[in-house]
């Protein structure tokens, strides 16, 4: 068993620490560390962990392993950000008592994950502060969906209206203002009910869930060469990344890893998403504060970026590109001067862009000091992502967990205190900079050589943690392999469902007018959240 | 003032000639696949390997019916690099009126080693089911529907857009649609914020459980007439999700739908086209 250097006193100390109650410790992968204890162990361990080690629970998931292992697993996904390693405390749940103790009351980041365990696997949650339905909204007959013995196909019977009860605020002048799922603007479903007493919100309550299709059921529905395609399918402004975290796990199951120019290219791909990404809502930013023309300019930009992917790969939103292994399609050398010279043009047009913003005093008017994020709330809600590290928290898996080619190069993270609307915007300012400076680094390093390598028959009953730092945050996919190419259990973890929470607190304060705007500037995804 | 002036002055016109002009999509684009129907030999690879069934087949009594449904298809390309009588064209304007018109199919002769060998009949589109004269009487309804509603709508549209469970990709391109390059607008066309003024909603993703209701309730709310259209592979089909324990499938299997613009997503002229056609312009 092989751990890496800064990981292993820390297992140390764990092992002699817990030493009795730890029953199995397994390092699959020499950053990825597997701890199996029984559930009284989880309280004192993720306290020790967190106060400790700084760890912090990135992602909460369970697995039925009844027909193999008569129980059901949880998974608790420590990330120890200083140590570039991954704990995962694993805990039994025994089917005759399917219940598990919250976290929630000292983790608040846990809440919504800990909730769709027990809404998708039935284990019932004891200490909860808010133990209703999460994922599955009010009106969803007794069913388990992630449970082994519920069927994809099944028909439920249609919807009747029960969506979730929410909390009713009182007093003088407390008015409730109900918007969606069906929003105003092309953008996807959600509902929030505002309370408000004259302007300022008292207090934003969120329904999320609207697009629950099912995709973690479907993962274990399709052999994993379709689970490329559908992890595509996941968010669609982060197509390129959740495929390549989805490949990234599959291939670390398997004990593969793409081949240097592949990796190089799965890097050109996430920084070419971030970019068109971060211009769109830096001008989408800039019209929810009625600066349209920026906007304008924005789409104008986006749009070249958009023709370059498709020029590159195919497909404007770099689908069909990612493949277990590697890379589909490699750049020749043609493709890699347009890239350059789209890069080079690029800079400036985009700096000219930011100067309009800057000079437009009206524009700064609205953006500064707008839905403030303290950095406490923040790290109390385990926000992460460009949320995260505009209120003060110093993190990029690209830097402290090197994936894809980004151990080759030198990663600058732009880390704000203030956490308002215009350091949310400032961040993505200064990583479009950075990553047009990272494409022509890689395009500069590019080795040669294949682009894939063949990941052949999956070993089964192996497991896996694959991770990409995408546009919005860090994305995790886990996974469990089964016979025949197959997969028995896919987790997904979009940075939306760590964030959502936040936008409940940068908006208390702020007027209904600002919402637009404080809620784009976090730009989470909704598809990414409910899957 | 001046200088964001100056900056929209100093950039130009930057918005597409479309539809007057071809568009301008890279030769390297995937767009609608195309089968050598007369030369295929073998269904079961490409089947094989297409992740949500567009290309499937079926042999009964030793002949095989052979079908490419471009509703479903999301374009990835994975048949034609392992069928070498279906290659990717860049063509991306594939909308149409009708479901089954997006549906090719062949019937070949089936060979015991498993390929199949002489076509039968096909390839033929859209003839499922209706008979010809049922199909005309259709067809004349429809022109004169059509015609009615190119008087209604001919000058002036009003777009509401809905997600009934996209992956938000098919969004990303309908916003690209408000931006200056294919500028909607121009049109006469108009995104708006409430049902209540839109003649057309514009439907995405594979309408989840939990959408269905509000999906309804949004198309009540629109006065009639009305035209929908469902955008993407989801939208058209199910695409990668199909029918499931969460989602309803295709948008046409919740609410009538008059246009299909399929793709993953469709992008902006693929959605302009569809939208152009549903109101006969």
């Amino acid at each position: 068993m092989k751990i890496a250097r800064e990981l292993a006193p820390i297992i140390e100390e764990i092992q002699k620490r817990f030493h009795d109650r730890i029953e199995a410790v397994q390092a699959p992968r020499e950053n990825e560390v597997y701890v199996q204890a029984g559930p009284e162990v989880v309280a004192g361990f993720t306290a020790h962990l967190s106060r400790q080690w700084r760890a912090r629970i990135v992602s909460l998931f369970a697995e039925d392993a009844r027909l193999t292992e008569k129980a059901f697993h949880l998974y608790y996904v420590f990330a120890l950000d200083a140590a570039h390693g991954f704990i995962i405390l694993r805990v039994p749940v025994p089917p005759e008592n399917p219940a598990f103790t919250s976290l929630a009351n000292a983790l608040p980041g846990v809440n919504w994950q800990e909730r769709e365990i027990q809404d998708l696997f039935g284990l019932k949650l004891i200490g909860h502060p808010n133990p209703r339905r999460c994922a599955l909204h009010d009106d969803w007959p007794e069913v388990y969906p992630l449970r082994k013995d519920f069927d994809l196909r099944t028909v439920l019977p249609p919807f009747q209206g029960d969506r979730h009860k929410f909390r009713t605020v009182e007093g003088e002048g407390v008015f409730q203002v109900p918007v969606g799922p069906v929003h105003a603007g092309i953008i996807e479903p959600g509902h929030f009910l505002f309370s408000v007493a004259g302007e300022p919100v008292l207090y934003l309550q969120l329904r999320m869930f609207y697009v629950h299709k099912g995709t973690e059921k479907l993962f274990e529905n399709v052999p994993v060469s379709h689970g490329v395609r559908l992890a595509e399918s996941i968010s669609g402004d982060s197509g390129f990344a959740h495929a390549t975290a989805f490949c990234h796990a599959v291939e670390r199951a398997a004990g593969v890893e793409a081949p240097p120019r592949g990796r190089f290219l799965r890097s050109v791909c996430l920084e070419l998403e971030r970019l068109y990404n971060h211009i769109a809502d830096i001008g989408a930013i800039c019209t929810d504060v009625a600066f349209v023309t920026a906007h304008m300019h924005c789409l104008r930009l986006k749009e070249r970026l958009l023709r370059m992917n498709e020029e590159l790969t195919g497909n404007r939103l770099l689908r069909g590109m990612a493949c277990l292994g590697g890379v589909r399609f490699d750049f020749d050398g043609a493709q890699l001067r347009a890239l350059a010279e789209l890069i080079a043009g690029l800079r400036p047009e985009f700096e000219s862009v930011v100067r309009l913003i800057e000079e437009s005093s009206s524009t700064r008017d609205r953006l500064e000091g707008t839905g403030i994020l303290k950095p406490q709330v923040a790290r109390d809600l385990g926000v992460v992502g460009i949320a995260g590290r505009a209120s003060g928290f110093d993190h990029d898996l690209r830097r402290d967990f090197p994936h894809a080619a980004y151990g080759e190069l030198k990663i600058e993270v732009s880390v704000y205190q203030a956490g308002d609307v215009q350091h949310r915007m400032q961040v993505r300012i200064d990583e479009v900079r950075a990553s047009l400076s990272l494409v022509e680094a890689l395009i500069a390093k590019l080795p040669m050589g294949p682009i894939r390598v063949e990941v052949g028959e999956l070993p089964p009953d192996a497991v896996a943690l694959g991770y990409v730092e995408g546009w919005r945050g860090e994305i995790f996919h886990w996974v469990r392999t089964a016979p025949g190419n197959r997969l028995a259990r896919c987790k997904i973890k979009d940075p939306s469902l760590q964030n959502w929470p936040a936008l409940t607190e940068a908006i208390l304060g702020n007027i209904i007018p600002d919402f637009p705007v404080v809620n784009k500037s976090f730009n989470l995804s909704y598809s990414g959240t409910d899957r | 003032m001046f200088k964001i002036l100056g900056k929209s002055l100093s950039t130009g016109i930057v918005t597409t000639k479309y539809p007057e002009a071809r568009p301008e999509v890279s030769s390297r684009s995937r767009g609608r696949p195309e089968i050598d129907w007369a030369n295929w030999r073998d269904a079961r690879s490409a089947a094989a390997v297409c992740p949500t069934g567009a290309i499937r087949f079926e042999d009964r009594d030793g002949r095989r019916a052979a079908k490419l449904d471009l509703a479903s298809c999301i374009f990835c390309g994975l048949c034609a690099e392992v069928d070498k009588a279906i290659r990717m064209t860049n063509v991306c304007e594939c909308a149409a009126r009708r479901r089954e018109n997006l549906e090719t199919g062949a019937v070949y002769t089936l060979k015991t080693d498993g390929t199949h060998d002489q076509m039968v009949s096909g390839p033929t589109a859209g003839s499922s089911g209706a008979t010809a004269a049922q199909r005309d009487s259709i067809e004349v309804l429809g022109d004169q529907i059509r015609q009615r509603s190119h008087k209604l709508f001919g000058r002036s549209l009003h777009i509401r857009e809905v997600d009934a469970g996209s992956c938000n990709g098919c969004e990303i391109e309908i916003v690209n649609l408000t931006g200056p390059v294919y500028d909607i607008e121009r049109f006469g066309m108009h995104f708006v914020a409430s049902p209540r003024h839109a003649d057309m909603l514009l439907v995405t993703g594979p309408v989840t459980r939990n959408m269905e209701l509000a999906l309804r309730k949004t198309l009540d709310a629109m006065p009639e007439p009305r035209l929908v259209v469902a955008v993407g592979a989801c939208g058209c089909s199910g695409g990668m999700f199909g029918v499931n324990y969460a989602t309803r499938g295709a948008v046409d299997q919740v609410i009538p739908v008059d246009v299909y613009i399929p793709g993953c997503p469709p992008n902006p002229y693929a959605l302009l086209q569809g939208i152009l056609l549903a109101i006969s312009r």
